[in-house]
């Protein structure tokens, strides 16, 4: 397995220019799950709102309704065939999203192309995230004293402003450690953005295998590459974490 | 200034008010005693809509502010309420827990909220905590910041539910003591609590509330010397 492990790493991505490959699709694997996750959290938090929000009206019912659907049909079917539905079932008959163009990595010949497949699994990565980070919004934002939300009504502040202000900061520094499992399921779960033709991570190391018929060195790589982000996300998590508690 | 007409409130099959009849008056100072469950919280949560009444009215200032289509928000800008749990703002500086509401409610512009919380603050000693958080103040402080952060709003009448239930003995006279100054200044009070001392000393009227009805109110002196009804007698024989 390891006989001549050196050797091997210099011809699959020094010599062979394999790392050329690595670098664009380890690009395109930041770019994936970091943007996803901007959208999953934004959306999380607007469905988890919507659902803990109190209300006897007919908006309030119907939008909880919505919400509830949203998070059962996200949740219950897989990433990957939410992609494959996507992708080659929806995009092709909506036509949204035709765009092809390659932007050059400053300091290095790499090209990082900008196709429509990377736009999709962008936005299905972030809409199944945000399923989940619902529900962890959601329990973060039941977790926060009533007394808080009560207190702001009673200064006259409307909910709207006191959910923002008060009660939502709150409920993110609770739930950061489950947002930052979030972000770590992303980042791993973005290795089947391959199979609607993203050049991710994943797709370039198979590549890289296709190129030399060396299967272990250039998986072995990918693992670790994939370690190292889930170790630096972690990092700045617990930074984050940390910032956010000063007010304890 | 404060008035309800036949307010009822039940939870389920719970009747925690059974139909109350009081008018407040401007420059009252309340004070509404009563056994555990007999509904003195609840009825005070009533006053500004933190509780819907099941049934009933409640009017302010000539407006019936139970009525679905009043707006709530802006009556309890004008409705002081202190909790049992101070409910300040944990993630929010002692200043920004002041002068939030009054900022995004344009009460005041940032700079009027910046100085009147420091005024505020001044009057109840605490102007060094200003950038602290509430979790670095002491009960008695969060307290005595939670009453200063319901007058920046200038209201006609302040609501304590409670508020020395929850301090360690020793910092519940100087909450009592910003009070009772508030009292002296003139503002109309609604005081849910169980020091007897304060009601007897600052009260204008004192409410004996049991089984979610009023059962005896007078004014201190009377009410404390001279009860009338059974269970009023019964109440004080346990409690002074």
């Amino acid at each position: 397995m390891f006989e001549n492990f050196f050797g091997r790493l210099d011809s699959a991505f020094l010599s062979g220019g394999g790392y050329k490959l690595m670098v664009e699709g380890l690009f395109n694997t930041i770019l994936i799950a970091f943007c996803a996750l901007i959208i999953g959290v934004i959306l999380g938090t607007v469905f988890a709102v919507i659902n803990v929000t109190p209300g006897k009206g007919k908006v309030n019912w119907i939008l909880k309704k919505i919400a509830s659907v949203y998070i059962t049909v996200i949740r219950g079917t897989p990433v990957m065939v939410q992609l494959l539905l996507v992708y080659f079932g929806i995009a092709p008959v909506i036509k949204a999203f035709q765009i092809s163009f390659s932007v050059a990595l400053p300091f290095s010949s790499i090209k990082i192309k900008v196709t429509s497949a990377l736009v999709w699994a962008i936005l299905v990565f972030g809409i199944n995230s945000s399923a989940y980070v619902a529900e962890i919004v959601r329990s973060g934002i039941q977790a926060v004293d009533k007394g808080q939300m009560e207190a702001g009504r009673s200064l006259g502040l409307p909910y709207s402003i006191t959910m923002v202000k008060v009660v939502l900061p709150q409920a993110i520094k609770n739930i950061l450690p489950a947002l930052g499992n979030e972000l770590i399921v992303l980042i791993k779960e973005t290795s089947v953005a391959g199979f609607i033709t993203v050049f991710d991570l994943t797709r370039a190391a198979r590549a890289v295998v296709a190129n030399t018929y060396d299967a272990f060195v250039p998986y072995f790589v990918l693992a670790s590459i994939y370690l190292a982000l889930v170790m630096i996300a972690t990092y700045f998590v617990r930074r984050l974490e940390r910032r956010l508690g000063k007010s304890d | 200034m404060i008035k309800t007409h036949q307010l009822k409130k039940s939870f389920g099959s719970l009747d925690v008010l059974k139909g109350i009849d009081y008018h407040v008056k401007k420059g009252e100072k309340i004070v509404v005693v009563g056994p555990s469950g007999s509904g003195k919280s609840t009825f005070l949560r009533c006053l500004n809509l933190l509780e819907a009444p099941t049934s009933g009215e409640v009017w302010f200032e000539n407006n019936l502010i139970s009525d679905k289509k009043a707006d709530i928000n802006k009556v309890r800008e004008r409705m002081g309420m202190v909790f049992q749990q101070f409910n300040l703002f944990n993630n929010l500086t002692i200043m920004k827990n002041i002068t939030l509401a009054p900022i995004k409610l344009k009460i005041h512009s940032e700079q009027e909220a910046n100085e009147n919380a420091l005024r505020l603050l001044d009057r109840i000693g605490l102007r060094e905590k200003a950038d602290a958080y509430p979790a670095q103040l002491s009960g008695g402080q969060k307290q005595r910041v939670a009453i200063i952060r319901a007058l920046a709003m200038n209201p006609k009448v302040m609501l304590f539910d409670e508020p020395t239930s929850a301090l360690d003995p020793e910092m519940v006279g100087e909450v009592l003591e910003v009070m009772k100054e508030l009292a002296d200044s003139g503002m109309t009070m609604v005081v849910v609590s169980h020091e007897m001392g304060f009601a007897r000393e600052v009260a204008t009227r004192v409410l004996f509330m049991d089984d979610g009805m009023i059962v005896e109110e007078n004014e201190p002196k009377e009410f404390f010397e001279n009860p009338q009804s059974a269970r009023l007698q019964d109440f004080l024989s346990k409690v002074l």
